[in-house]
């Protein structure tokens, strides 16, 4: 009974947290594109329009949910349905943070961890094209048709180098369980040098790490390679006919799919919630130290240097600067360090990560269709094949050695 | 009375057997050849249950082993078949089984 | 607990296994199949098969049907529309159907006090075992079947470039 009351509080704080996530990570990609591009982005709504998300969601919810009267509505409507069902499946076995002590209850941060995680997560994202495909399909018009088409081929082919990707590490870390996976990196050569599948011996997966990220570009239908919904050639892509929450279903599948790989590629090659360099060295102290500093920038922005014309930040800006010293002060609290430290590290990383994925949208136009295919089949596939079989070799090699 | 925590292997072969059955009626049925080729996938997977049912049942990893060869197999096939179901539609431009009878006249 | 996750996924199974011979679209059959396939695949999970659970997700529903999926919306050609010509078919098969399953389940009949149990976890096997299998007293079918998946890539590719030139 003990058991089931912990999943399902902890199933609720993950759902709450994912979903808050979600719903920001959307304000954080238009505020960092809009600074590319030398814009503000939204900032009417709120505080710096940290309320953008929320009024969106209104916006939506609001809108009549119409359902052409061409298309085939019992498909139409399962698409949007099946699309977010894969897209949030995958995060029950992403390993949040170590196991741990809350109130005399010994617990893993994380939902489920399963003998077969990493399959898991490959069978739930192969099958993820279904909703953009079924949707496409469904909407009984040819952009819709083409975006579906062209997203199932572009799934189906960048699904190869991928999966080759994510084996090389396997052989190194010689289990399927993510929670296992991430424990198998713990550590350091020469005392800082972290023990990460991107470094580890014998053979460092840099490269099988960069493939991961291109493909996972792909799957997710992110720019460079969104020819799915290619606004200039196929009006909307396969959500042309979609309206409403129909519509926002497919955006939240976007981003959802974006945090889980981003969660997946941290796990896998950065070392889950490891840190940096070892704790000897003060590697709890960095959440403090970086939250103090954006603490201490609020406030002298805020008391000493507004920006002209914006009285409301002389008091929000020191307001959200007290909440930042708040949260660094929550660090130092001996209880809640062994939870949080590794916490801010695994979200550090996914973080960066998904910043990566914006900055990425910000800089690269898209991909031509035949240049998309040649570049996973003709580059992408190879060099994972021959990743794949170096680090094949240098187990093998070193497992004679011992 | 059928305990909770257990179920009878009988049951798994027999929902392996209406997986076949039903597999054989979409088979000869059907007219289109997509349908009948997906119905060809329903007997396999209705055969592969009961391969691990009884790898389950004799303590043998042998039965997985199988299923997993019967899957390679059915990608193979799944390759090859919907290259020539593309062809024969590109050349005839229907998918039905009936019109597709050349070697009948 | 074993119980009831059979009966839910079993009877889903064969309901959508139905749908696929009854549906007229054959993008309603293969979604369908795909129902079928993921069914299966939790099956898969009580009877302790973890790796083969994750392929069949991988392999069946995520690659093959995705593939068939495609090919129906590529052909585009609409529901199936009934010649009238396979009346031979319908007639006795029907009847030789009902014999098959029936002769089926009378032979399951006689054989099931012989059988045992499916209790989850009485034996798992995880993708460890499979894969030393495969690699040690399997490895000559192993090889065999991947000079035939290659096989089938080429003559795919013969088959549809046709349609370029």
């Amino acid at each position: 009974m003990n058991f089931f009351l912990i999943s399902l509080l902890k199933t609720a704080i993950v759902a709450g947290a994912f979903m808050t996530t979600l719903a920001y990570l959307q304000w954080i990609e238009r505020k960092v594109l809009a600074h590319i591009q030398l814009r503000l982005g939204p900032y009417r709504v709120g505080f710096n329009g940290l309320l953008q998300p929320l009024a969106d969601v209104v916006k939506l919810a609001t809108k009549e949910g119409f359902v052409p009267s061409h298309v085939n509505t019992f498909f139409y409507v399962l698409a949007p349905f099946l699309a977010v069902l894969f897209a949030l499946i995958s995060v029950c076995v992403i390993p949040f943070g170590p196991s741990v002590e809350i109130f005399g209850v010994r617990t893993d941060l994380g939902l489920a961890d399963i003998n077969i995680g990493v399959l898991f997560v490959l069978a739930i994202s192969s099958v993820g094209v279904y909703g953009i495909a079924l949707g496409g399909w469904a909407s009984n018009n040819k952009y819709s048709l083409l975006g579906g088409l062209r997203s199932s081929a572009q799934m189906i082919s960048y699904e190869l180098p991928m999966a080759i990707a994510l084996a090389a590490p396997l052989l190194l870390l010689n289990d399927l369980s993510l929670r296992t996976i991430v424990n198998e990196q713990a550590g350091f050569y020469l005392g800082f040098i972290p023990r990460w599948s991107v470094f580890q011996m014998p053979f460092p997966q840099i490269v099988s790490f960069l493939i991961f990220l291109v493909s996972a570009f792909a799957e997710t239908n992110r720019v460079p390679f969104d020819l799915p919904e290619a606004e200039n050639e196929l009006v909307g892509g396969f959500h042309t006919e979609y309206s409403s929450l129909n519509f926002a279903a497919f955006f939240m599948a976007e981003y959802a799919n974006m945090i889980t790989v981003t969660c997946m590629a941290t796990a896998l090659f950065l070392g889950g919630w490891q840190p940096l360099w070892p704790s000897e060295f003060g590697s709890d102290f960095v959440p403090v130290i970086l939250l103090l500093a954006g603490a201490a920038m609020l406030f002298y922005h805020g008391v000493f240097e507004p920006i002209q014309g914006r009285k409301w930040d002389r008091v929000s800006f020191p307001a959200f600067g007290a909440i930042f010293a708040g949260l660094a002060l929550l660090f130092l609290i001996p209880v809640l360090k062994p939870i949080l430290v590794p916490l801010f590290w695994f979200i550090a990383k996914t973080g960066i990560l998904l910043f990566l994925f914006i900055w990425v949208r910000g800089t690269l136009p898209r991909f031509r269709y035949d240049q998309l295919m040649n570049f996973t089949w003709k580059f992408l596939f190879p060099v994972a094949i021959v990743n794949l079989l170096v680090t094949a070799f240098a187990v093998a090699l070193q497992g004679q050695k011992n | 009375m059928p305990q909770l925590n257990a179920v009878p292997l009988s049951w798994y072969l027999i929902l392996s057997a209406i997986l076949f059955t039903l597999g054989v009626a979409g088979f000869l049925f059907r007219r289109n050849i997509i349908t009948v080729f997906m119905s060809i996938e329903l007997m396999l997977n209705a055969v592969n249950l009961s391969f691990v049912a009884f790898s389950h049942q004799l303590r043998q990893i042998d039965g997985q082993i199988f299923t997993f060869f019967v899957m390679v197999v059915a990608a193979a096939e799944a390759a090859v078949g919907l290259a020539i179901i593309l062809t024969v539609f590109k050349n005839r431009q229907t998918l039905s089984i009936d019109e597709v009878d050349s070697l009948k006249n | 607990m074993d119980l009831i996750l059979f009966v839910i996924f079993a009877v889903l199974a064969v309901a959508c296994a139905v749908s696929l011979v009854v549906q007229k679209h054959p993008i309603g059959s293969a979604l369908s199949l795909i129902g079928v396939m993921g069914s299966l695949a939790i099956l898969y999970l009580l009877l302790g098969a973890e790796f083969i659970a994750a392929v069949q997700l991988i392999v069946y529903a995520g690659a093959i049907m995705v593939l068939f999926v495609f090919v129906i919306m590529l052909l585009n050609t609409g529901a199936e529309t009934a010649t009238g010509r396979s009346w031979p078919s319908r007639l006795l098969g029907i009847p030789l159907i009902t014999i098959f399953l029936g002769l089926l389940a009378f032979i399951l009949q006689r054989m099931a006090p012989s059988m045992g149990m499916v209790r989850f976890g009485a034996f798992n096997t995880g993708a460890k075992e499979i894969g030393r299998s495969l690699f040690t007293t399997y490895l000559l079918p192993f090889e065999v079947t991947s000079v035939l998946v290659l096989i089938a890539i080429l003559g795919a590719i013969v088959l549809a470039r046709k349609e370029i030139d």
